[in-house]
């Protein structure tokens, strides 16, 4: 067991892992944080997109102790500072942007840094940077438009 | 203008604000104090003899508190089957036994052999690699025909051969559908495969057993449907726990598309583990495991044969289907290909005649059940792929065609058994052929053809039976449980009252949809009213959420038992105006007496029910709380046209979805919002049925396609924005609301508009020999079928 040390959604933590313990893992059971989920064992469903240094990053793929030292961001911390729904979270709840709800953090993790790089995104570019995070309920509609709309952008002519 | 609350407003989904901030309360996101985690152990060939278990080297290991296998389980009960066929000779199905843990056999890959519980999950999972099972590899049957033939080798020893029942339906009308296709002016036939597919609810399964040893007390939380139901089967067949020793919950479940309507091992082995240890066992699945253990949809192949007259009317139509089962008989599994399939045959139409059969046949894979739309897209797509294939040989337009033989009187009696009570084909299609945009396809396929692709059109309708279902119908059909649905009602004393459903919500919003009916239904806001669902300790009886039913079936339960507060609220409200019962009226929280200007508040009634000074005492009890059973007198049958375009690269192969629309009838809509979303979602399983999806097996029995690495399922640049519309409304006759489920539509109604836009795609380009392509329509299988 080693120690590790990172920043989660600006708080110090720390915790004994196991070199093996994943990221997504150490914070769902280490930190007991468990707004990041695990969907899948091929890294390829996307539910446990977190942020790393402000990079999205499925956190199966990472193992604790690479983020030792790291500012790591959850769907926990992506609300504002007075606990209301962000820009991008609230865009999710006004387009309905999510059924069941186990896909969404991964998506808003994923959509937030779409947007952080490229403001105005097409939807083609929305839909292409989705790739990685796969959702079972919403058949993708919904979850585009909210992200366009976070965007600023109106895509009521496209989607209705 | 859109309503700011109740019935058919877009109220948004409270449910949202947990799951967008990381507060969902999931099962996996649950840990009990000094809970012990278990890992399977699970078959790696497909068929074989399970001679013994070495566990000595794992019970070794550090962290294990035991290695459990199927002598463990040998005084337990089998897993069992909801629902008992009876074949067309009068003889029940083979139904063999399902342990929880193997006994002397492995049946398919996945076939849970032992299970490590240790202090934690990584101790567990290492101990799990160290236990050695001895197995004799017999040769595996996968392919349905081969394991019907003589000599084939069998999944069970016990029973006579593989053929788990041969099912003919409407027997009666076998010899006169005969006839009818024989002396018929067209025929049109079409062999078909319906792929098996896997559910892949996005959050995998989990089932945690706890165990008070204090009280005997147990509780499982799992990733369920219907906790009900679980309880149900669990406690009474598996691990003979009477139900008020045993509390089932299924809190936040990611997703469940049928596969979390069953009764699975992993949920009795926990709850069994963990009185046996005294200590909760906690058992999270891998998405690996869940491709070899959860539930599989479909696969079905089909022979279906359409009789039509000189002018396109249909005669008659005759299908013969075998329908996988896998190696055990899963919860509803038998019921799928037969009463949720033969009983949709006659689609939208006035086919005089039908026959159909059925042979399920016991396979060395994973066993296979109900899956969104269950029984009804087998149904729907073999129908419409016929119908346009005959179109297609008779000259006919297919839209043409299909309205000539639309059923356009209601109620209607089909020749299979159910009363369709209402629906307006011809307004759906209608719709559709405007939000498609039919008449500008021809410039777009002059556009597309102009880069170079094909492009092609496809429509098609649909009817399925939701709300399932009539308990003493299901009685008579093979169904071991009743199909009711209950609520309890229970109304604070100021005022606030919270409903407590069998249904259960996985992402179909009932937290939000049920509140907007009570608030039509008493004129308090929706935020007075909260939905709790997922708790055998709640709810009074539940048989859950599937088959589109929680509007219909659970929705009709708390609107009987609202009507019953209603009913009694007016009583007390009545006597604090001095008035007659009679003259009471309600309207937006107020109680009035009708003519007058006297009123009463909603709160002041329920206060007096509570703090019952100025109270009726002699005539009613004190407290404002009532439950219902709502048994539907019918099923719904929501119905509707779907339309889709695609684009074909005549150099790959690939098929681009460009348009895709959905024309739905769903009767009335209490939020059209979430109806959107859950015909999306549908569209999106149904477009990755017919392009992306297929669970694959090897002729060993060895799943090939065991992770997302290998099972493609649909991303968000697979799919395009779809045009949805439910504006054509015929209410249900039979359900208070009025209204029929939209769940499953999407998945029904979309597989054949996407196959028969391809194959339109490339009959416009020529290929006049290419009828039909089998799913998914992979670049490899379109472009093979272009080229020979």
């Amino acid at each position: 067991m080693s120690n590790v040390t990172m920043k989660v959604n600006g708080k110090p933590v720390s915790g004994e892992v196991e070199g093996r313990t994943l990221l997504s893992s150490f914070l769902r059971e280490g930190l007991e944080m468990t707004g990041t989920h695990i969907g899948c064992d091929t890294s390829q469903c996307g539910a446990c997109v977190v942020h790393v240094n402000g990079q999205a990053v499925k956190s199966c793929t990472m193992f604790a102790l690479e983020a030792e030292g790291a500012e790591v961001t959850t769907i926990e911390g992506m609300a504002n500072p007075d606990g209301s729904l962000s820009v991008l979270q609230q865009a999710f709840q006004d387009h309905h942007g999510l059924q069941c709800g186990f896909c969404t953090p991964g998506m808003v993790m994923s959509a937030a840094a779409l947007l952080q790089d490229n403001p105005k995104p097409t939807e083609a570019e929305v839909r292409d940077y989705l790739e990685g995070n796969l959702c079972r309920c919403t058949g993708y509609h919904n979850i585009v438009k909210a992200i366009m709309a976070a965007s600023g952008q109106d895509v009521a002519v496209a989607a209705e | 203008m859109p309503k700011d609350g109740g019935i058919g407003a877009s109220s948004k989904r409270r449910e949202d604000v947990r799951f967008l901030t990381g507060q969902g309360n999931y099962t996996d996101d649950i840990n009990i104090h000094g809970q012990a985690h278990a890992v399977f152990v699970r078959s790696q060939v497909a068929h074989g003899t399970l001679n013994g278990v070495d566990t000595a080297d794992a019970a070794a290991m550090p962290g294990v508190l035991r290695v459990f296998t199927g002598a463990d389980f040998e005084g337990v009960g089998s897993i069992p089957c909801g629902w008992q066929v009876t074949d067309r000779f009068g003889e029940v199905m083979q139904e063999p036994g399902h342990p929880v843990l193997a006994q002397g056999k492995v049946r398919h890959v996945g076939d849970p052999i032992a299970v490590v519980v240790a202090e934690t999950y990584e101790q567990a999972r290492d101990a799990a690699e160290a236990v050695v099972p001895d197995i004799t590899d017999l040769p595996a049957v996968v392919d349905m025909k081969a394991a019907l033939a003589e000599g084939a080798p069998k999944v069970h020893d016990d029973l006579t051969s593989n053929l788990c029942y041969d099912w003919g339906f409407v027997e009666d009308n076998r010899d006169a559908v005969d006839a009818a296709i024989r002396g018929a002016h067209h025929v049109t036939t079409l062999e078909l495969v319906n792929q098996r597919l896997v559910a892949n609810p996005m959050e995998p399964r989990v089932a945690i057993g706890d165990y008070a040893p204090g009280t005997g007390d147990s509780t499982l939380y799992t990733t369920s449907q219907n906790p009900h139901v679980i309880r149900l089967l669990m406690g009474a067949f598996v691990l003979g726990i009477p139900e008020h020793k045993l509390r089932v919950v299924a809190p936040d479940v990611g997703g469940g598309f049928g596969t979390k309507i069953f009764h699975y091992a992993e949920e009795a082995f926990c709850t069994f583990a963990a009185k046996a240890l005294k200590r909760a066992v906690k058992w999270t699945s891998t998405r690996s495991e869940a491709f070899m253990s959860d539930a599989h949809g479909r696969d079905h192949v089909t022979k279906i044969e359409l009789a039509l007259d000189e002018q396109g009317q249909f005669l008659a139509l005759r299908t013969d289907t075998h329908a996988n089962m896998g190696a055990y008989l899963s919860t509803f599994a038998p019921s799928v290909p037969t009463w949720l399939h033969g009983t949709l045959m006659a689609g939208n139409y006035k086919t005089p005649l039908i026959y159909v059969n059925v042979k399920a046949v016991f396979t060395n894979t994973v066993p296979v059940d109900a899956y969104r739309g269950a029984g009804r897209p087998e149904a729907t797509f073999q129908l419409e792929r016929v119908i346009d294939k005959a179109a297609r040989e008779m000259g006919i337009d297919p839209v043409d065609l299909r309205r000539r033989n639309f059923i356009t009187e209601f109620p209607y009696a089909t020749p299979v058994a159910v009363e369709y009570d209402t629906g307006d084909y011809n307004a759906t299609l209608d719709k559709l052929l405007e939000i498609a945009d039919v008449a500008g396809f021809s410039a777009r396929e002059a556009e597309s053809k102009a880069r170079g692709k094909l492009r092609g059109l496809g429509l098609n309708c649909y009817i399925e039976a939701c709300g399932i279902a009539p308990s003493n119908l299901v009685g008579q059909l093979g169904a071991r449980a009743g199909l009711y649905e209950s609520a309890t009602v229970r109304v604070n004393a100021t005022g606030g009252l919270v409903v407590m459903t069998g249904s259960h919500s996985h992402g179909q919003g009932h937290e939000t949809s049920f509140p907007q009916v009570i608030s039509e239904m008493i004129g308090i806001p929706e935020d007075m009213i909260e939905i709790v669902h997922g708790d055998t300790a709640n709810a009074p009886m539940g048989m859950g959420t599937y088959g589109s039913r929680s509007l219909a079936v659970g929705g009709s339960a708390m609107v009987r038992a609202t009507e019953k507060i209603i009913a009694k609220a007016k009583k007390i409200a009545a006597h604090l105006m001095e008035a007659a019962e009679g003259d009471i009226e309600l309207k937006d929280g107020q109680f009035s007496v009708a003519g007058t200007d006297k009123s009463v508040a909603w709160g002041d009634v329920t206060l007096a029910a509570y703090v019952p000074h100025n109270y009726p005492l002699e005539d009613i009890e004190p407290g404002l709380e009532e439950t219902a059973f709502y048994d539907p007198a019918n099923f719904t049958y929501p119905s509707g046209a779907y339309a889709c375009e695609v684009e074909v690269d005549p150099d790959t192969g690939k098929v681009t979805i460009e348009r895709f629309a959905a024309a739905d009838d769903f009767g009335n809509v209490v939020n059209p919002m979430i109806v959107d979303g859950q015909v999306h979602g549908g569209l999106a399983q149904g477009i990755g049925q017919a392009l992306l999806e297929g669970c694959s097996y090897d002729s060993d029995g060895q799943l090939i396609s065991g992770s997302y690495m290998d099972y493609a399922m649909p991303r968000a640049d697979d799919v395009p924005f779809y045009s949805v519309d439910h504006s054509c409304q015929t209410p249900c006759t039979h359900n208070p609301l009025g209204v029929k489920g939209c769940g499953e539509a999407g998945a029904i109604g979309s597989p054949p508009a996407v196959v028969n836009a391809v194959v339109d795609a490339l009959q416009r380009a020529g290929h006049s020999d290419i009828t039909h392509i089998d799913m998914p329509l992979t670049p490899a299988r379109v472009w093979s079928a272009m080229n020979g």
